[in-house]
């Protein structure tokens, strides 16, 4: 099973996003929120596509990677789920030291709110990605899709309307 | 936002650069002034007119997701184009097919369409007994009768002979609730033999369509049913999700343009081969219908307003809870 920057991010939102995005349960993309942030993925930086470059590791597709500073860049629309995205940069740089490139760095750029993110792997994240990822295989694997979380957190959520469509 | 388009008139639908161009062409083959239609607002298309199209036309729209659906020249529903599945899950469909092929597992969800389609022809039928002072209280208690033997019944086939007989006495009712302008007379199809059941036999597949069109955005696979048995040329589920729609959005449909006199006795054509509804009025009924799955609703467990149309696409997500094995699936249930 490959495990991607993706299955981090939704992992440490909501492990039923991931247990249906595993299983090919997408929502429609017709979403105007889902167009805007890969608006904003692919326009922000037009001059960038020259000198970085897009970078297939393990399966995993790391969009913007700069080679000669071993930076790993990661652009997102809002810092609202931080910690995922921290994650997702995280298992990047994981990825990279694990093929052999040590020393790499994060930066998450949320080019909309004019800020940026530093992300590094200490000694110690290393096993914690580990877990991460044997986590994940457990609940993917499951036959069982897991729960819902708080409903207050899933509004706008691609998800929200199928968890919570029902009948009184 | 993505609207149902719907083409009338006879004439030629082809690419133009990367929209769509309409030409209405007439009986002596002139055609008219091209209409444009933006590609990125067209979400289906329902052709009742004779339309022209080549191949790059069908290319195009295979590769926007736009599905098309013919009427012939009876209003009946002869058949789709649709595009290339797009949203493919191999464990949807493995959960779907299980779902058929155990009966345990087929008759819960197809009780739970009969109870659907019950359930909301009871509140059609509720509505009009109010303003018809109990003329409609046998009738109502009868369906009420059969309805309590759903949970019973051990087969499909038994279970659709409930469902028959709810609906004769269903469309019994609809004189009273018509009055003397048009009357049903027992229901006939393919073709139909009387103004009523033209109107009938146009909602019905203008329901299906809405249907099948939702189910083309969710990872269901349209072949796969549990009411109606899964036909090789009929996309069934749509079948087995119109019949929970069909009263709420059609019935009451006509019975407001009977009753407000939008539809007329001179509005239909008898001919040898049945009864047809005339195109002036043939339109003024899909607009209607369109108007209607347009209108919203306050969705009670979402908080948000959703439309009617949106409310079918609900119903899926609900079935593929239920195939998932997250929760048992509700059917539908009008509320007001």
């Amino acid at each position: 099973m490959t495990i991607t920057g993706t299955y981090i991010k939704y992992y440490k939102v909501c492990f039923r996003k991931l247990w249906l995005f595993h299983h090919k349960i997408e929502m429609e993309h017709n979403s105007e929120l889902v167009a805007e942030g890969s608006f904003i993925g692919e326009k922000s930086y037009p001059q960038r596509a020259e000198r970085y470059r897009e970078m297939l590791i393990d399966g995993s597709k790391i969009d913007f990677y700069d080679p000669y500073n071993k930076v790993v860049h990661e652009i997102k629309k809002s810092d609202k789920l931080e910690h995922s995205h921290v994650a997702q940069v995280q298992f990047y740089l994981y990825l990279l030291w694990k093929n052999g490139v040590k020393g790499a760095t994060g930066l998450i750029e949320y080019p909309k709110l004019r800020q940026t993110q530093t992300v590094t792997l200490a000694e110690e994240d290393i096993s914690q990605v580990e877990n991460w990822v044997s986590e994940i295989e457990r609940i993917v694997e499951s036959e069982q899709c897991p729960g819902r979380i708080a409903k207050s957190r899933c509004r706008s959520c691609s998800y929200f309307e199928f968890c919570y469509a029902e009948e009184e | 936002m993505k609207q149902t388009k719907y083409l009338m008139n006879p004439g030629r639908l082809s690419r133009q650069d990367h929209t769509l161009k309409f030409t209405p062409v007439d009986e002596a083959g002139n055609e008219g002034q091209p209409r444009f239609l933006p590609v990125e607002q067209v979400s289906d298309l329902y052709v009742f007119g004779s339309l022209d199209a080549n191949s790059a036309l069908y290319n195009f729209l295979g590769k926007e997701g736009i599905a098309v659906h013919f009427f012939d020249y009876y209003e009946h529903y002869t058949g789709s184009f649709m595009p290339r599945e797009y949203l493919l899950a191999g464990k949807m469909q493995v959960e779907q097919t299980k779902h058929y092929t155990f009966p345990k597992k087929r008759i819960v969800l197809a009780r739970a369409f009969v109870e659907g389609a019950a359930t909301n022809i009871l509140r059609v039928l509720k509505y009009y007994d109010n303003r018809k002072t109990g003329s409609l209280a046998d009738a109502i208690a009868t369906i009420e009768q059969l309805m309590a033997s759903i949970p019973l019944v051990p087969d499909v086939p038994t279970l659709m002979g409930i469902e028959g007989n709810i609906r004769q006495i269903y469309y019994r009712c609809f004189d009273a609730i018509l009055g003397e302008t048009f009357c049903l007379d027992g229901r006939s199809k393919r073709p139909p033999q009387n103004e009523l059941n033209a109107m009938i036999s146009l909602g019905n597949m203008l329901c299906y369509s809405a249907c099948l069109g939702m189910i083309y955005h969710t990872q269901l696979n349209p072949t796969i049913s549990y009411l109606h048995e899964p036909g090789a040329r009929r996309y069934s589920l749509a079948l087995d999700m119109a019949e929970i729609f069909k009263p709420i959005l059609i019935d009451r449909l006509i019975f407001r343009m009977v009753n407000k006199r939008q539809l007329q006795p001179s509005d239909f054509r008898m001919e040898v081969e049945g009864c047809l509804m005339k195109e002036s009025a043939r339109k003024r009924f899909v607009q209607e219908f369109d108007a209607s799955l347009k209108e919203t609703i306050k969705h009670r467990s979402l908080g948000r307003s959703v439309s009617y149309k949106h409310l079918i696409k609900l119903e899926c997500y609900k079935l593929q809870r239920h195939l998932l094995g997250i929760d048992a699936y509700k059917p539908f249930k009008a509320w007001w």
